[in-house]
């Protein structure tokens, strides 16, 4: 709270992305949440910015009608205000750019937040999804692989998990000198292994080969995960760089591996861009996506000179390769990139995407993303710049793969059992920091954090509320097999739904997921209302033992989907063309959220709202009298 | 007649012929060639593959013919001896079709390929009207009593009631004598009598004077379409057409004049006699112009969007730059702008509108049609869309018999060829891609239309007027499209199971971020196409499945599928006996 100078500010306009006038509101400051609200006679309106969405906040030059603060999120929404007192602008904008950038971990919302659960909730939370559950379904240990806990100390890899997936022929001797040749420590390391074909996907970082090195066990490594998959005499290494950077790297005693000196390899490059390539193309789109009328023209030569469709097709064609050498080879891959952590998380997990329908369950997602991104040291903190830190480390390396698992739903309608709605909540708490799955940048800081003992886990939360993720045109028994994209340019298109995703008038106005998932829930309900019809039947037939009472039925409330606060909000970017009404005009959503977490306790904010919940992440909440539909 | 197909074939079979089709292994078979299809069948016992293709859907061939065992190992088997399959020759026909679909045709013999790509050269261009297979299309379940079309303007004005007081229907062109494009019934102003009509009509280009062609219920306004007026470079004016458009609106009211061409391109009509309504004459009416491309332009984008969407390059960006080039979304982009605007000045301005351009047969009724779409909860139900193409496109005179003569794939050099009736459909998929609920009909429907415009089994797209269409006795002789969709086996393919009727406009989002490539029309026969139709297979039986409790009498589960014109075996030997 001492960063909050000005905790609220009255007659603040919200502006449209034209720049035109909305409503007069009261802007609010909390401790974790910018919080606009409108009302006027019929509606209230309440906009909500966890402060951790925020990613730049900016002072416009003074103009005629106020100060004009220009707030840019992480989740790509843009909030455009006119204050009417420049010292008042002055002192929120230093409060949030305090608050968008904690100095220490601590100040991460996770830590605050309580979502109301026991500690054995807690752990069971934390237990849902584990690794060596994951191993056992691939099928492992078995007579190729090992799962070793030779790194459970962190000392062989300070940026691998505990576990790791190790040839059984590979020695103590081979796995340490292989892990000392490789940048990171990152050795060579069982990433996926593919049962039917007992081809294995596996992950690392560059060799320190430079012009000439060579490394006997770093060597011998390699031919024990080739000896490791029977069926094929060679392996495919993959440099997932570009050429000229791979090459680049040698001079600094890095590189990538010679074919010469590794018996049996197949060497390629895949030429996706790095990090600060992939930052610029973003900023870039974004820009586009911000114009206020552009032509289609306009619309189109940004959207090529970005470059983000390139890169996204990149990481795309990457990760066919990879699927398509294991199922239709039956050769194993090794895929690095320079540290192993960003590109190689990308391709390898979109590998697992398309090799393995069970990742595209909401379940099998989860795992995928704990497996190759948490605990294989994707770099979150740094990467989404939860904290104060070098911008050039950030990078929407996370992003281009859930685009990428959006670009497989949209041409597999069928094969998901998510929806989009699942990939942009996941996306959300990557970057809202209210659970404790991404922060830190590796497995060894989340325990030396102690994040299981002292945040919650995102997973169990949205185990629970499944249903609104739900894909219904799910067929997991015709998709039962191996997804073969095509990679043709024409099948990438401008994912509006993510990156203009707070402009409600530039989406659909109907949805057919949401309609069919209402279809399919009144079904579910009519069925359970006929079984128990047919129970209490059953029951006055004297046919069923029962508890005595009339036959009436309780209505049914099971199957109602829970509202949760990101996404099943009307939300836009000051665009308030009022698209969605919250069904039942009350505090329906806003009490749902305090029963869940009441426990706030100190850290309960003390904004004068009528709601005393605190919602948790970034949002639009309206109610209405009147409704107003399309 | 039959004497003149059969001259166009020298060669009616060809055995060991091998097919290629998108998405599917190489089949063999026999390629037989009639008056009107090209029929392939495969060899096998069992379930073996036809195929009957329409020779109009043809719109371009390639032929390549080669000598398998070279010249020098075969020297000249002698002059006069007629090479065979035998002779180690063969050729290749390569047929590109109108609804963008490519064959391949490998087929054994030099002569035989030569004689079969002739053929089909010549029958898929017949010149005649009256040769086209519309006039020999006898389907058992049809008969020719049965009746043609779905609505009329006679129609549209006796069930507007509240038209009655202030418009009426004119039979001045009963003739077709005043405008050679319109039908002989129109809505004009009550006010304005036949002969008044008739001058005002020699104001305008071709004829087409203002006339009523949507009713706002609302607010009681509507929206007129005709040509441009004649003003020339001297500034003509007409007083009767200026009383036409008076009479439409009321003294107080103002009305809009949308011009789908640029202001500097309504100046430049002058000089070929057209032109715009000038302020001075037209008090109450104000003008705005909105540029919409037309003709060789549409018809060249159409052209660079399917090359580009045919280029197997890997590169994104020669993609984008390509999509971008050819300009076909920027179409769709104005196309729903303008029609949204039209839409605007009608329903939240309380306006009337008056729409042209130059000839008032393309844009304009692009323009008229989409802003329907967008107000008239009842053009957006299946009949009530069928309604709006028949009197929109069929009878206000679209020359689908020009615009749609070739498609995009055809090397003849372009006449008056123009996808506008294809942007029309593209521009309501990408209404319904927005509002997957409010229209009635699915995008299987909008497939079919975009097949059927080009070439057809059904008389509904032949000509390019009434008057035509009088003249050749399309209606007795042919079969109706819409009436054969409306048939409720036919009617349960093209309907969207999601359909929930809303009595409000629906305004599309024009922002460029929100229109899209339509791929189940550029990517229909790849294997894209076939992931969509599971997906809305899917749908289909979510649906039913869910709304059985609702719908106690809900009707049997039938198959989605595309819409191919492959199969009806039975039309086929009606035909070859007729040959």
């Amino acid at each position: 709270m001492e960063h909050i100078i000005t905790p609220k500010v009255e007659y603040v306009k919200l502006l449209d992305r034209y720049g035109k006038e909305s409503t007069i509101g009261t802007l609010y400051l909390t401790a974790t949440h910018l919080i606009y609200v409108e009302q006027d006679n019929h509606t209230r309106k309440e906009t909500w910015v966890l402060h951790h969405h925020i990613s730049s906040v900016e002072k416009l030059s003074l103009t005629v009608s106020g100060c004009p603060l220009l707030i840019h999120c992480k989740t790509f929404q843009r909030l455009h205000l006119l204050l009417p007192r420049e010292r008042d602008t002055q002192d929120v904008y230093q409060s949030l750019i305090r608050l968008c950038q904690p100095v220490s971990e601590d100040e991460l919302y996770a830590f605050l937040y309580n979502p109301n659960q026991t500690e054995a909730e807690r752990r069971d939370g934390w237990d849902l999804i584990d690794m060596a559950t994951d191993f056992s379904r691939m099928g492992l240990p078995n007579e190729f692989w090992d799962i070793s806990s030779i790194n459970s100390s962190y000392e062989l890899c300070s940026t691998y998990p505990s576990l790791l997936g190790i040839p059984k022929t590979a020695t103590v001797a081979t796995v340490t000198g292989s892990a000392k040749f490789r940048s990171r420590g990152r050795l060579p390391a069982l990433s996926y292994y593919h049962k039917d074909t007992k081809a294995a996907v596996c992950r690392c970082s560059q060799p320190l080969s430079g012009l000439s090195s060579r490394c006997v066990e770093d060597e011998q490594m390699l031919k024990c995960i080739n000896d490791a998959n029977p069926h094929c005499p060679f392996i495919y290494v993959v440099d997932t760089r570009p050429k000229l950077n791979a090459m680049a790297n040698r001079a600094a005693g890095k590189g990538y591996e010679n074919e010469e000196n590794y018996p049996n390899i197949r060497f390629h490059f895949q030429g996706i861009d790095n990090i600060h390539v992939m930052r610029s193309s973003l900023q870039k789109l974004l820009e586009l996506c911000a114009l206020r009328s552009p032509t289609m023209s306009d619309y189109l030569v940004g959207l090529e000179s970005s470059g983000w469709l390139r890169h996204i097709k990149s990481v795309m064609d990457a990760g066919v390769f990879l699927a398509k050498a294991v199922c239709d080879e039956g050769a194993s891959v090794l895929v690095h990139c320079s540290d192993g952590w960003d590109r190689t998380a990308q391709v390898c997990s979109l590998a697992c995407v398309l090799l393995d329908p069970y990742y595209r369950t909401i379940k099998g997602l989860m795992v995928l993303i704990e497996r190759e991104w948490i605990s294989f040291g994707h770099k979150f903190n740094h990467r989404c710049g939860h904290l104060e830190g070098n911008p050039k480390e950030v990078s929407p390396v996370f992003t281009q793969f859930v685009e990428c698992v959006w670009h497989l739903c949209e041409q597999f309608p069928c094969a998901f059992q998510f929806n989009e709605s699942y990939l942009l909540i996941i996306h959300d708490h990557v970057y809202a920091c209210q659970y404790g799955n991404f922060i830190g940048n590796c497995q060894r800081e989340q325990q030396e954090m102690r994040l299981r003992e002292r945040t919650f886990s995102l997973w169990p939360y949205l185990l629970q509320n499944q249903a609104e993720f739900q894909n219904p045109l799910y067929k997991r028994a015709t998709h039962n097999t191996v997804l073969r994209p095509s990679t043709l340019p024409l099948h990438f298109k401008f994912w509006c739904g993510m990156y203009n995703r707070y402009d409600k008038g530039m989406q659909p106005r109907q949805s057919v997921v949401n309609t069919l998932l209402a279809l399919t829930l009144r079904h579910t309900q009519e069925q359970k209302t006929m079984t128990e019809l047919q129970r209490q039947l059953a029951v006055v037939d004297g046919i069923l033992p029962g508890p005595i009472g009339t036959v009436s039925l309780p209505p049914d409330q099971n199957g109602c989907p829970r509202t949760t606060p990101t996404t099943s909000f009307g939300q836009s970017n000051g665009d308030c063309t009022s698209v969605s009404t919250c069904a039942g005009g009350k505090e329906d959503s806003g009490l749902e959220m305090s029963s869940q977490k009441e426990a706030e306790g100190s850290s309960a904010t003390e904004h004068e709202l009528q709601t005393k919940t605190d919602k948790p992440v970034s949002m639009v909440t309206q109610k209405e009298k009147v409704t107003e539909s399309l | 007649m039959t004497m003149e197909f059969s001259e166009h074939i020298k060669t009616a079979n060809v055995d060991d012929v091998v097919l290629k089709l998108p998405l599917r292994p190489a089949l063999k078979g026999t390629l037989c060639v009639t008056a009107h299809h090209l029929v392939f069948s495969e060899r096998k016992e069992e379930g073996s593959y036809q195929l009957l293709l329409l020779l109009r859907s043809v719109d371009a061939i390639e032929k390549s013919v080669e000598n398998l065992l070279g010249y020098p190992q075969y020297p000249s088997a002698g002059p006069g001896q007629r090479m065979t399959g035998l002779s180690g020759s063969s050729g290749t026909i390569v047929i590109k079709c109108k609804d963008l679909r490519i064959l391949q045709f490998d087929i054994p013999g030099m002569e035989e390929c030569l004689n079969v790509a002739s053929s089909i050269e010549a029958l898929s261009s017949l010149e005649s009207v009256t040769e086209l297979y519309p006039f020999f299309h006898r389907p058992r379940e049809l008969s020719l009593s049965e009746p043609w079309g779905l609505s009329s303007p006679q129609q549209q004005y006796a069930q507007t009631e509240r038209l009655w007081d202030r418009w009426r229907l004119s039979k001045v062109n009963r003739n077709f004598s005043v405008c050679m494009s319109y039908p002989r019934t129109v809505i004009v102003p009550c006010a304005i009598d036949d002969i008044t009509l008739a001058k005002a009509a020699s104001f305008r280009q071709g004829g087409r004077f203002p006339v009523l062609c949507y009713y706002h219920r609302s607010n009681g306004m509507v929206i007129m379409r005709s040509s441009q007026p004649m003003t020339g470079a001297n500034r003509k004016r007409c007083r009767e057409d200026e009383l036409l458009l008076q009479a439409a609106i009321d003294e107080s009211e103002m009305g809009y004049i949308i011009d789908t061409r640029s202001a500097q391109q309504a100046q430049q009509a002058r000089m070929a006699g057209g032109g715009f309504e000038s302020k001075a004459f037209y008090h109450h009416w104000r003008r705005l112009h909105r540029h919409l491309e037309r003709g060789k332009v549409l018809q060249e984008s159409l052209i660079k969007l399917v090359e580009a969407c045919g280029d197997p390059s890997q590169n994104m960006d020669r993609w984008l730059s390509k999509l971008e080039n050819s300009k076909w979304l920027s179409h769709v982009h104005s196309a729903l702008s303008t029609a949204g605007l039209v839409a605007e000045c009608v329903e939240r301005d309380g306006h009337s509108v008056l729409v042209h351009g130059f000839e008032g047969t393309d844009t304009t009724l692009l323009v008229t049609s989409l802003a329907q779409l967008i107000l008239d909860p009842a053009s957006r139900t299946f009949r009530g869309f069928l309604q709006l193409l028949e009197r929109e496109w069929v009878q206000a005179g679209h020359p689908f018999r020009q615009r749609c003569a070739h498609s995009a794939h055809s090397h003849a050099r372009l006449r008056q060829e123009c996808p506008a009736f294809l942007l029309l459909l593209d521009a309501t998929w990408q209404l319904g891609r927005q509002f997957p609920l409010a229209l009635e009909f699915s995008e299987v429907l909008l497939l079919r239309l975009a097949q059927d415009a080009y070439a057809s089994d059904y008389g509904t797209f032949l000509c390019s007027s009434e008057q035509e269409r009088c003249a050749l006795q399309v209606k007795e002789n042919t079969h109706c499209l819409f009436q054969f969709l409306l048939r409720r086996e036919e009617r349960e393919k093209y309907v969207n199971p999601l359909y929930e009727a809303t009595d409000l406009a629906i305004w599309p989002s024009v922002h460029p971020q929100s229109l899209q490539l339509w791929t189940g029309l550029f990517l229909r026969w790849t294997e894209y196409a076939q992931t969509m139709d599971e997906a809305r297979e899917e749908i289909w039986t979510i649906v039913k499945e869910r709304k059985e409790t609702d719908r106690p009498k809900g009707c049997a589960h039938t198959t989605l599928s595309r819409h191919d014109s492959f199969t009806n075996v039975e039309n086929l030997m009606d035909e070859l006996t007729v040959l």
